[in-house]
């Protein structure tokens, strides 16, 4: 086969499957994680049943939920009711596009690079396509004609705008300090700089990190969904494949917001302590190590803290979660990116 | 821009995954319609209050206004952020008035009480 159609075609297309497939199959794991870490932290054994220690428990999971009937209630408006799902799923998985999972590594004599494509505005297409995601939150919550659902689809709307905002400025302070857009390009700069973005931008990462929890509806943030009050908030209505929808696009936009983490502070793909251990890693046993392990590895340890989070935080109010964006985080992220850029021409100018 | 083909790519099989799923889940999914099933879901009220009457706070329309504000706020930022090697000292104090006008409005619309939600 000629090299340029290889290039071209059959790789970009192979990608995209293991991208799918790994995302999807990430996606599975966790909801089991989840059970799992949870029911060990509130010593119980969690989901054990279905194969060894309840290993293939998601797998029994989707199978149910693909069998499941699919109730619409008589008085919601049906073909938005439809849509809302994919609404949210879509841009899920769509960011994932450009999110850099390694370094470039040689295979047959070609370069592979374990991303879909490294564009030079990465970032804002990242920010932009995860904004999309709330017309489906809210659409599926009015459409569902049922107040739970319209009060979770608000609160869930409201709550997502609100925390946008410090979470633009925080994501802007580590833009600042990489002088790119590139998911990649960030990545480098930060091994040019023998640092991560994490500690000379502390502030802006707990910010990030805070409203990265708030943005994807989870504890201590999970107002729209709060069983308690709103019974589910804007998926009360939706069953079998529907809800289904919506509860992997909370999972993926979890890995999302992880994945951000990793690339804008936690130095992507890169071997932990950079400066500390350089030695330890140019030693051939580690050398070997990809790039991609470190990811996952770092994607896996935020996504352990949003369960733990769960395990273990109350849930706020929800004056309070809009006093905390608004009156706080704002304020906090605008004085972070001044700072952020003080100290980026002092160093650099 | 062939970075963007592979994008353009993915997304389609993206929107297809749902419409894929759902397809697969109706031909398979059990289906016994009962009109006690499509009412929608109340805690004991025997007439199911219609949803899409419900007034709602005036509150979120305002949350919504201070969005777009801000948010075309952060837009700006981010190619000020990107070119901030060039733009050097002229670029900080330009980002530093900018931000001090729109601190003076946010500080306008704390004290009148947008930021409220009691």
């Amino acid at each position: 086969m000629p090299e340029p159609i290889l290039q071209l075609l059959l790789i970009p297309l192979i990608k995209i499957v293991v991208l799918l497939v790994v995302v999807l199959l990430i996606v599975a794991y966790l909801t089991y994680a989840e059970r799992k870490i949870l029911a060990y932290m509130q010593v119980r054994l969690g989901p054990n049943r279905v194969g060894p220690k309840g290993w293939l428990q998601p797998v029994a999971d989707g199978l149910k939920l693909f069998v499941k009937e699919d109730l619409v209630p008589g008085g919601a408006e049906k073909l938005v009711f439809m849509i809302a799902p994919a609404i949210v799923m879509v841009p899920a998985l769509v960011m994932f596009a450009v999110i850099p999972f390694g370094e470039p590594f040689q295979i047959a004599g070609m370069t592979v690079t374990p991303y879909l494509a490294d564009i030079n505005i990465a970032l804002l297409f990242i920010l932009g396509v995860s904004s999309l995601g709330v017309f489906g939150i809210i659409l599926g919550g009015w459409s569902s004609n049922n107040k739970f659902s319209l009060m979770g689809g608000l609160r869930s709307a409201a709550q997502m705008v609100s925390y946008e905002i410090p979470m633009g400025f925080a994501v802007a302070s580590a833009v600042l300090m990489a002088g790119t857009l590139s998911m990649v390009g960030i990545v480098e700069a930060q091994r040019a700089a023998h640092i991560w973005f994490f500690l000379p931008g502390i502030l802006g990462f707990g910010i990030y990190w805070v409203c990265g929890v708030a943005e994807t509806n989870r504890n201590p943030f999970d107002l729209p969904e709060a069983e308690a009050e709103l019974v589910a908030g804007f998926h009360t209505e939706y069953s079998g494949m529907k809800f289904a929808l919506f509860y992997l696009a909370e999972y993926a936009n979890m890995m999302i917001v992880s994945a951000m983490a990793v690339v804008l502070f936690c130095g992507g793909w890169l071997p932990p302590f950079p400066n500390l251990l350089a030695g330890l890693w140019a030693l051939p046993v580690l050398a070997w190590i990809p790039g991609a392990f470190w990811f996952l590895a770092k994607m896996s340890f935020f996504l352990f803290c949003y369960i733990w989070f769960r395990g273990t935080f109350p849930r706020y109010r929800f004056d309070q979660l809009m006093n905390v964006g608004w009156k706080w985080l704002f304020p906090l992220s605008l004085a972070n990116v001044m700072l952020v850029a003080l100290g980026v021409l002092l160093l650099k100018g | 821009m062939e970075h963007y083909v592979p994008i353009l790519v993915y997304t389609l099989v993206a929107i297809s995954f749902p419409i894929v799923a759902l397809s697969m889940a109706k031909v398979i999914r059990a289906g016994a319609p009962d009109p006690v099933k499509a009412e929608p879901y109340e805690c004991g009220v025997k007439t199911p209050t219609v949803a899409f009457d419900t007034r709602f706070s005036i509150r979120y329309y305002l949350i919504a206004v201070l969005f777009v504000i801000f948010d075309v706020e952060t837009i700006f930022l981010f190619p000020w952020a990107v070119s901030f090697d060039r733009l050097a000292l002229f670029g900080f104090i330009e980002m530093m008035v900018f931000l001090a006008i729109l601190l003076v409005g946010y500080i306008y619309a704390w004290r009148r009480g947008a930021l409220e939600w009691a």
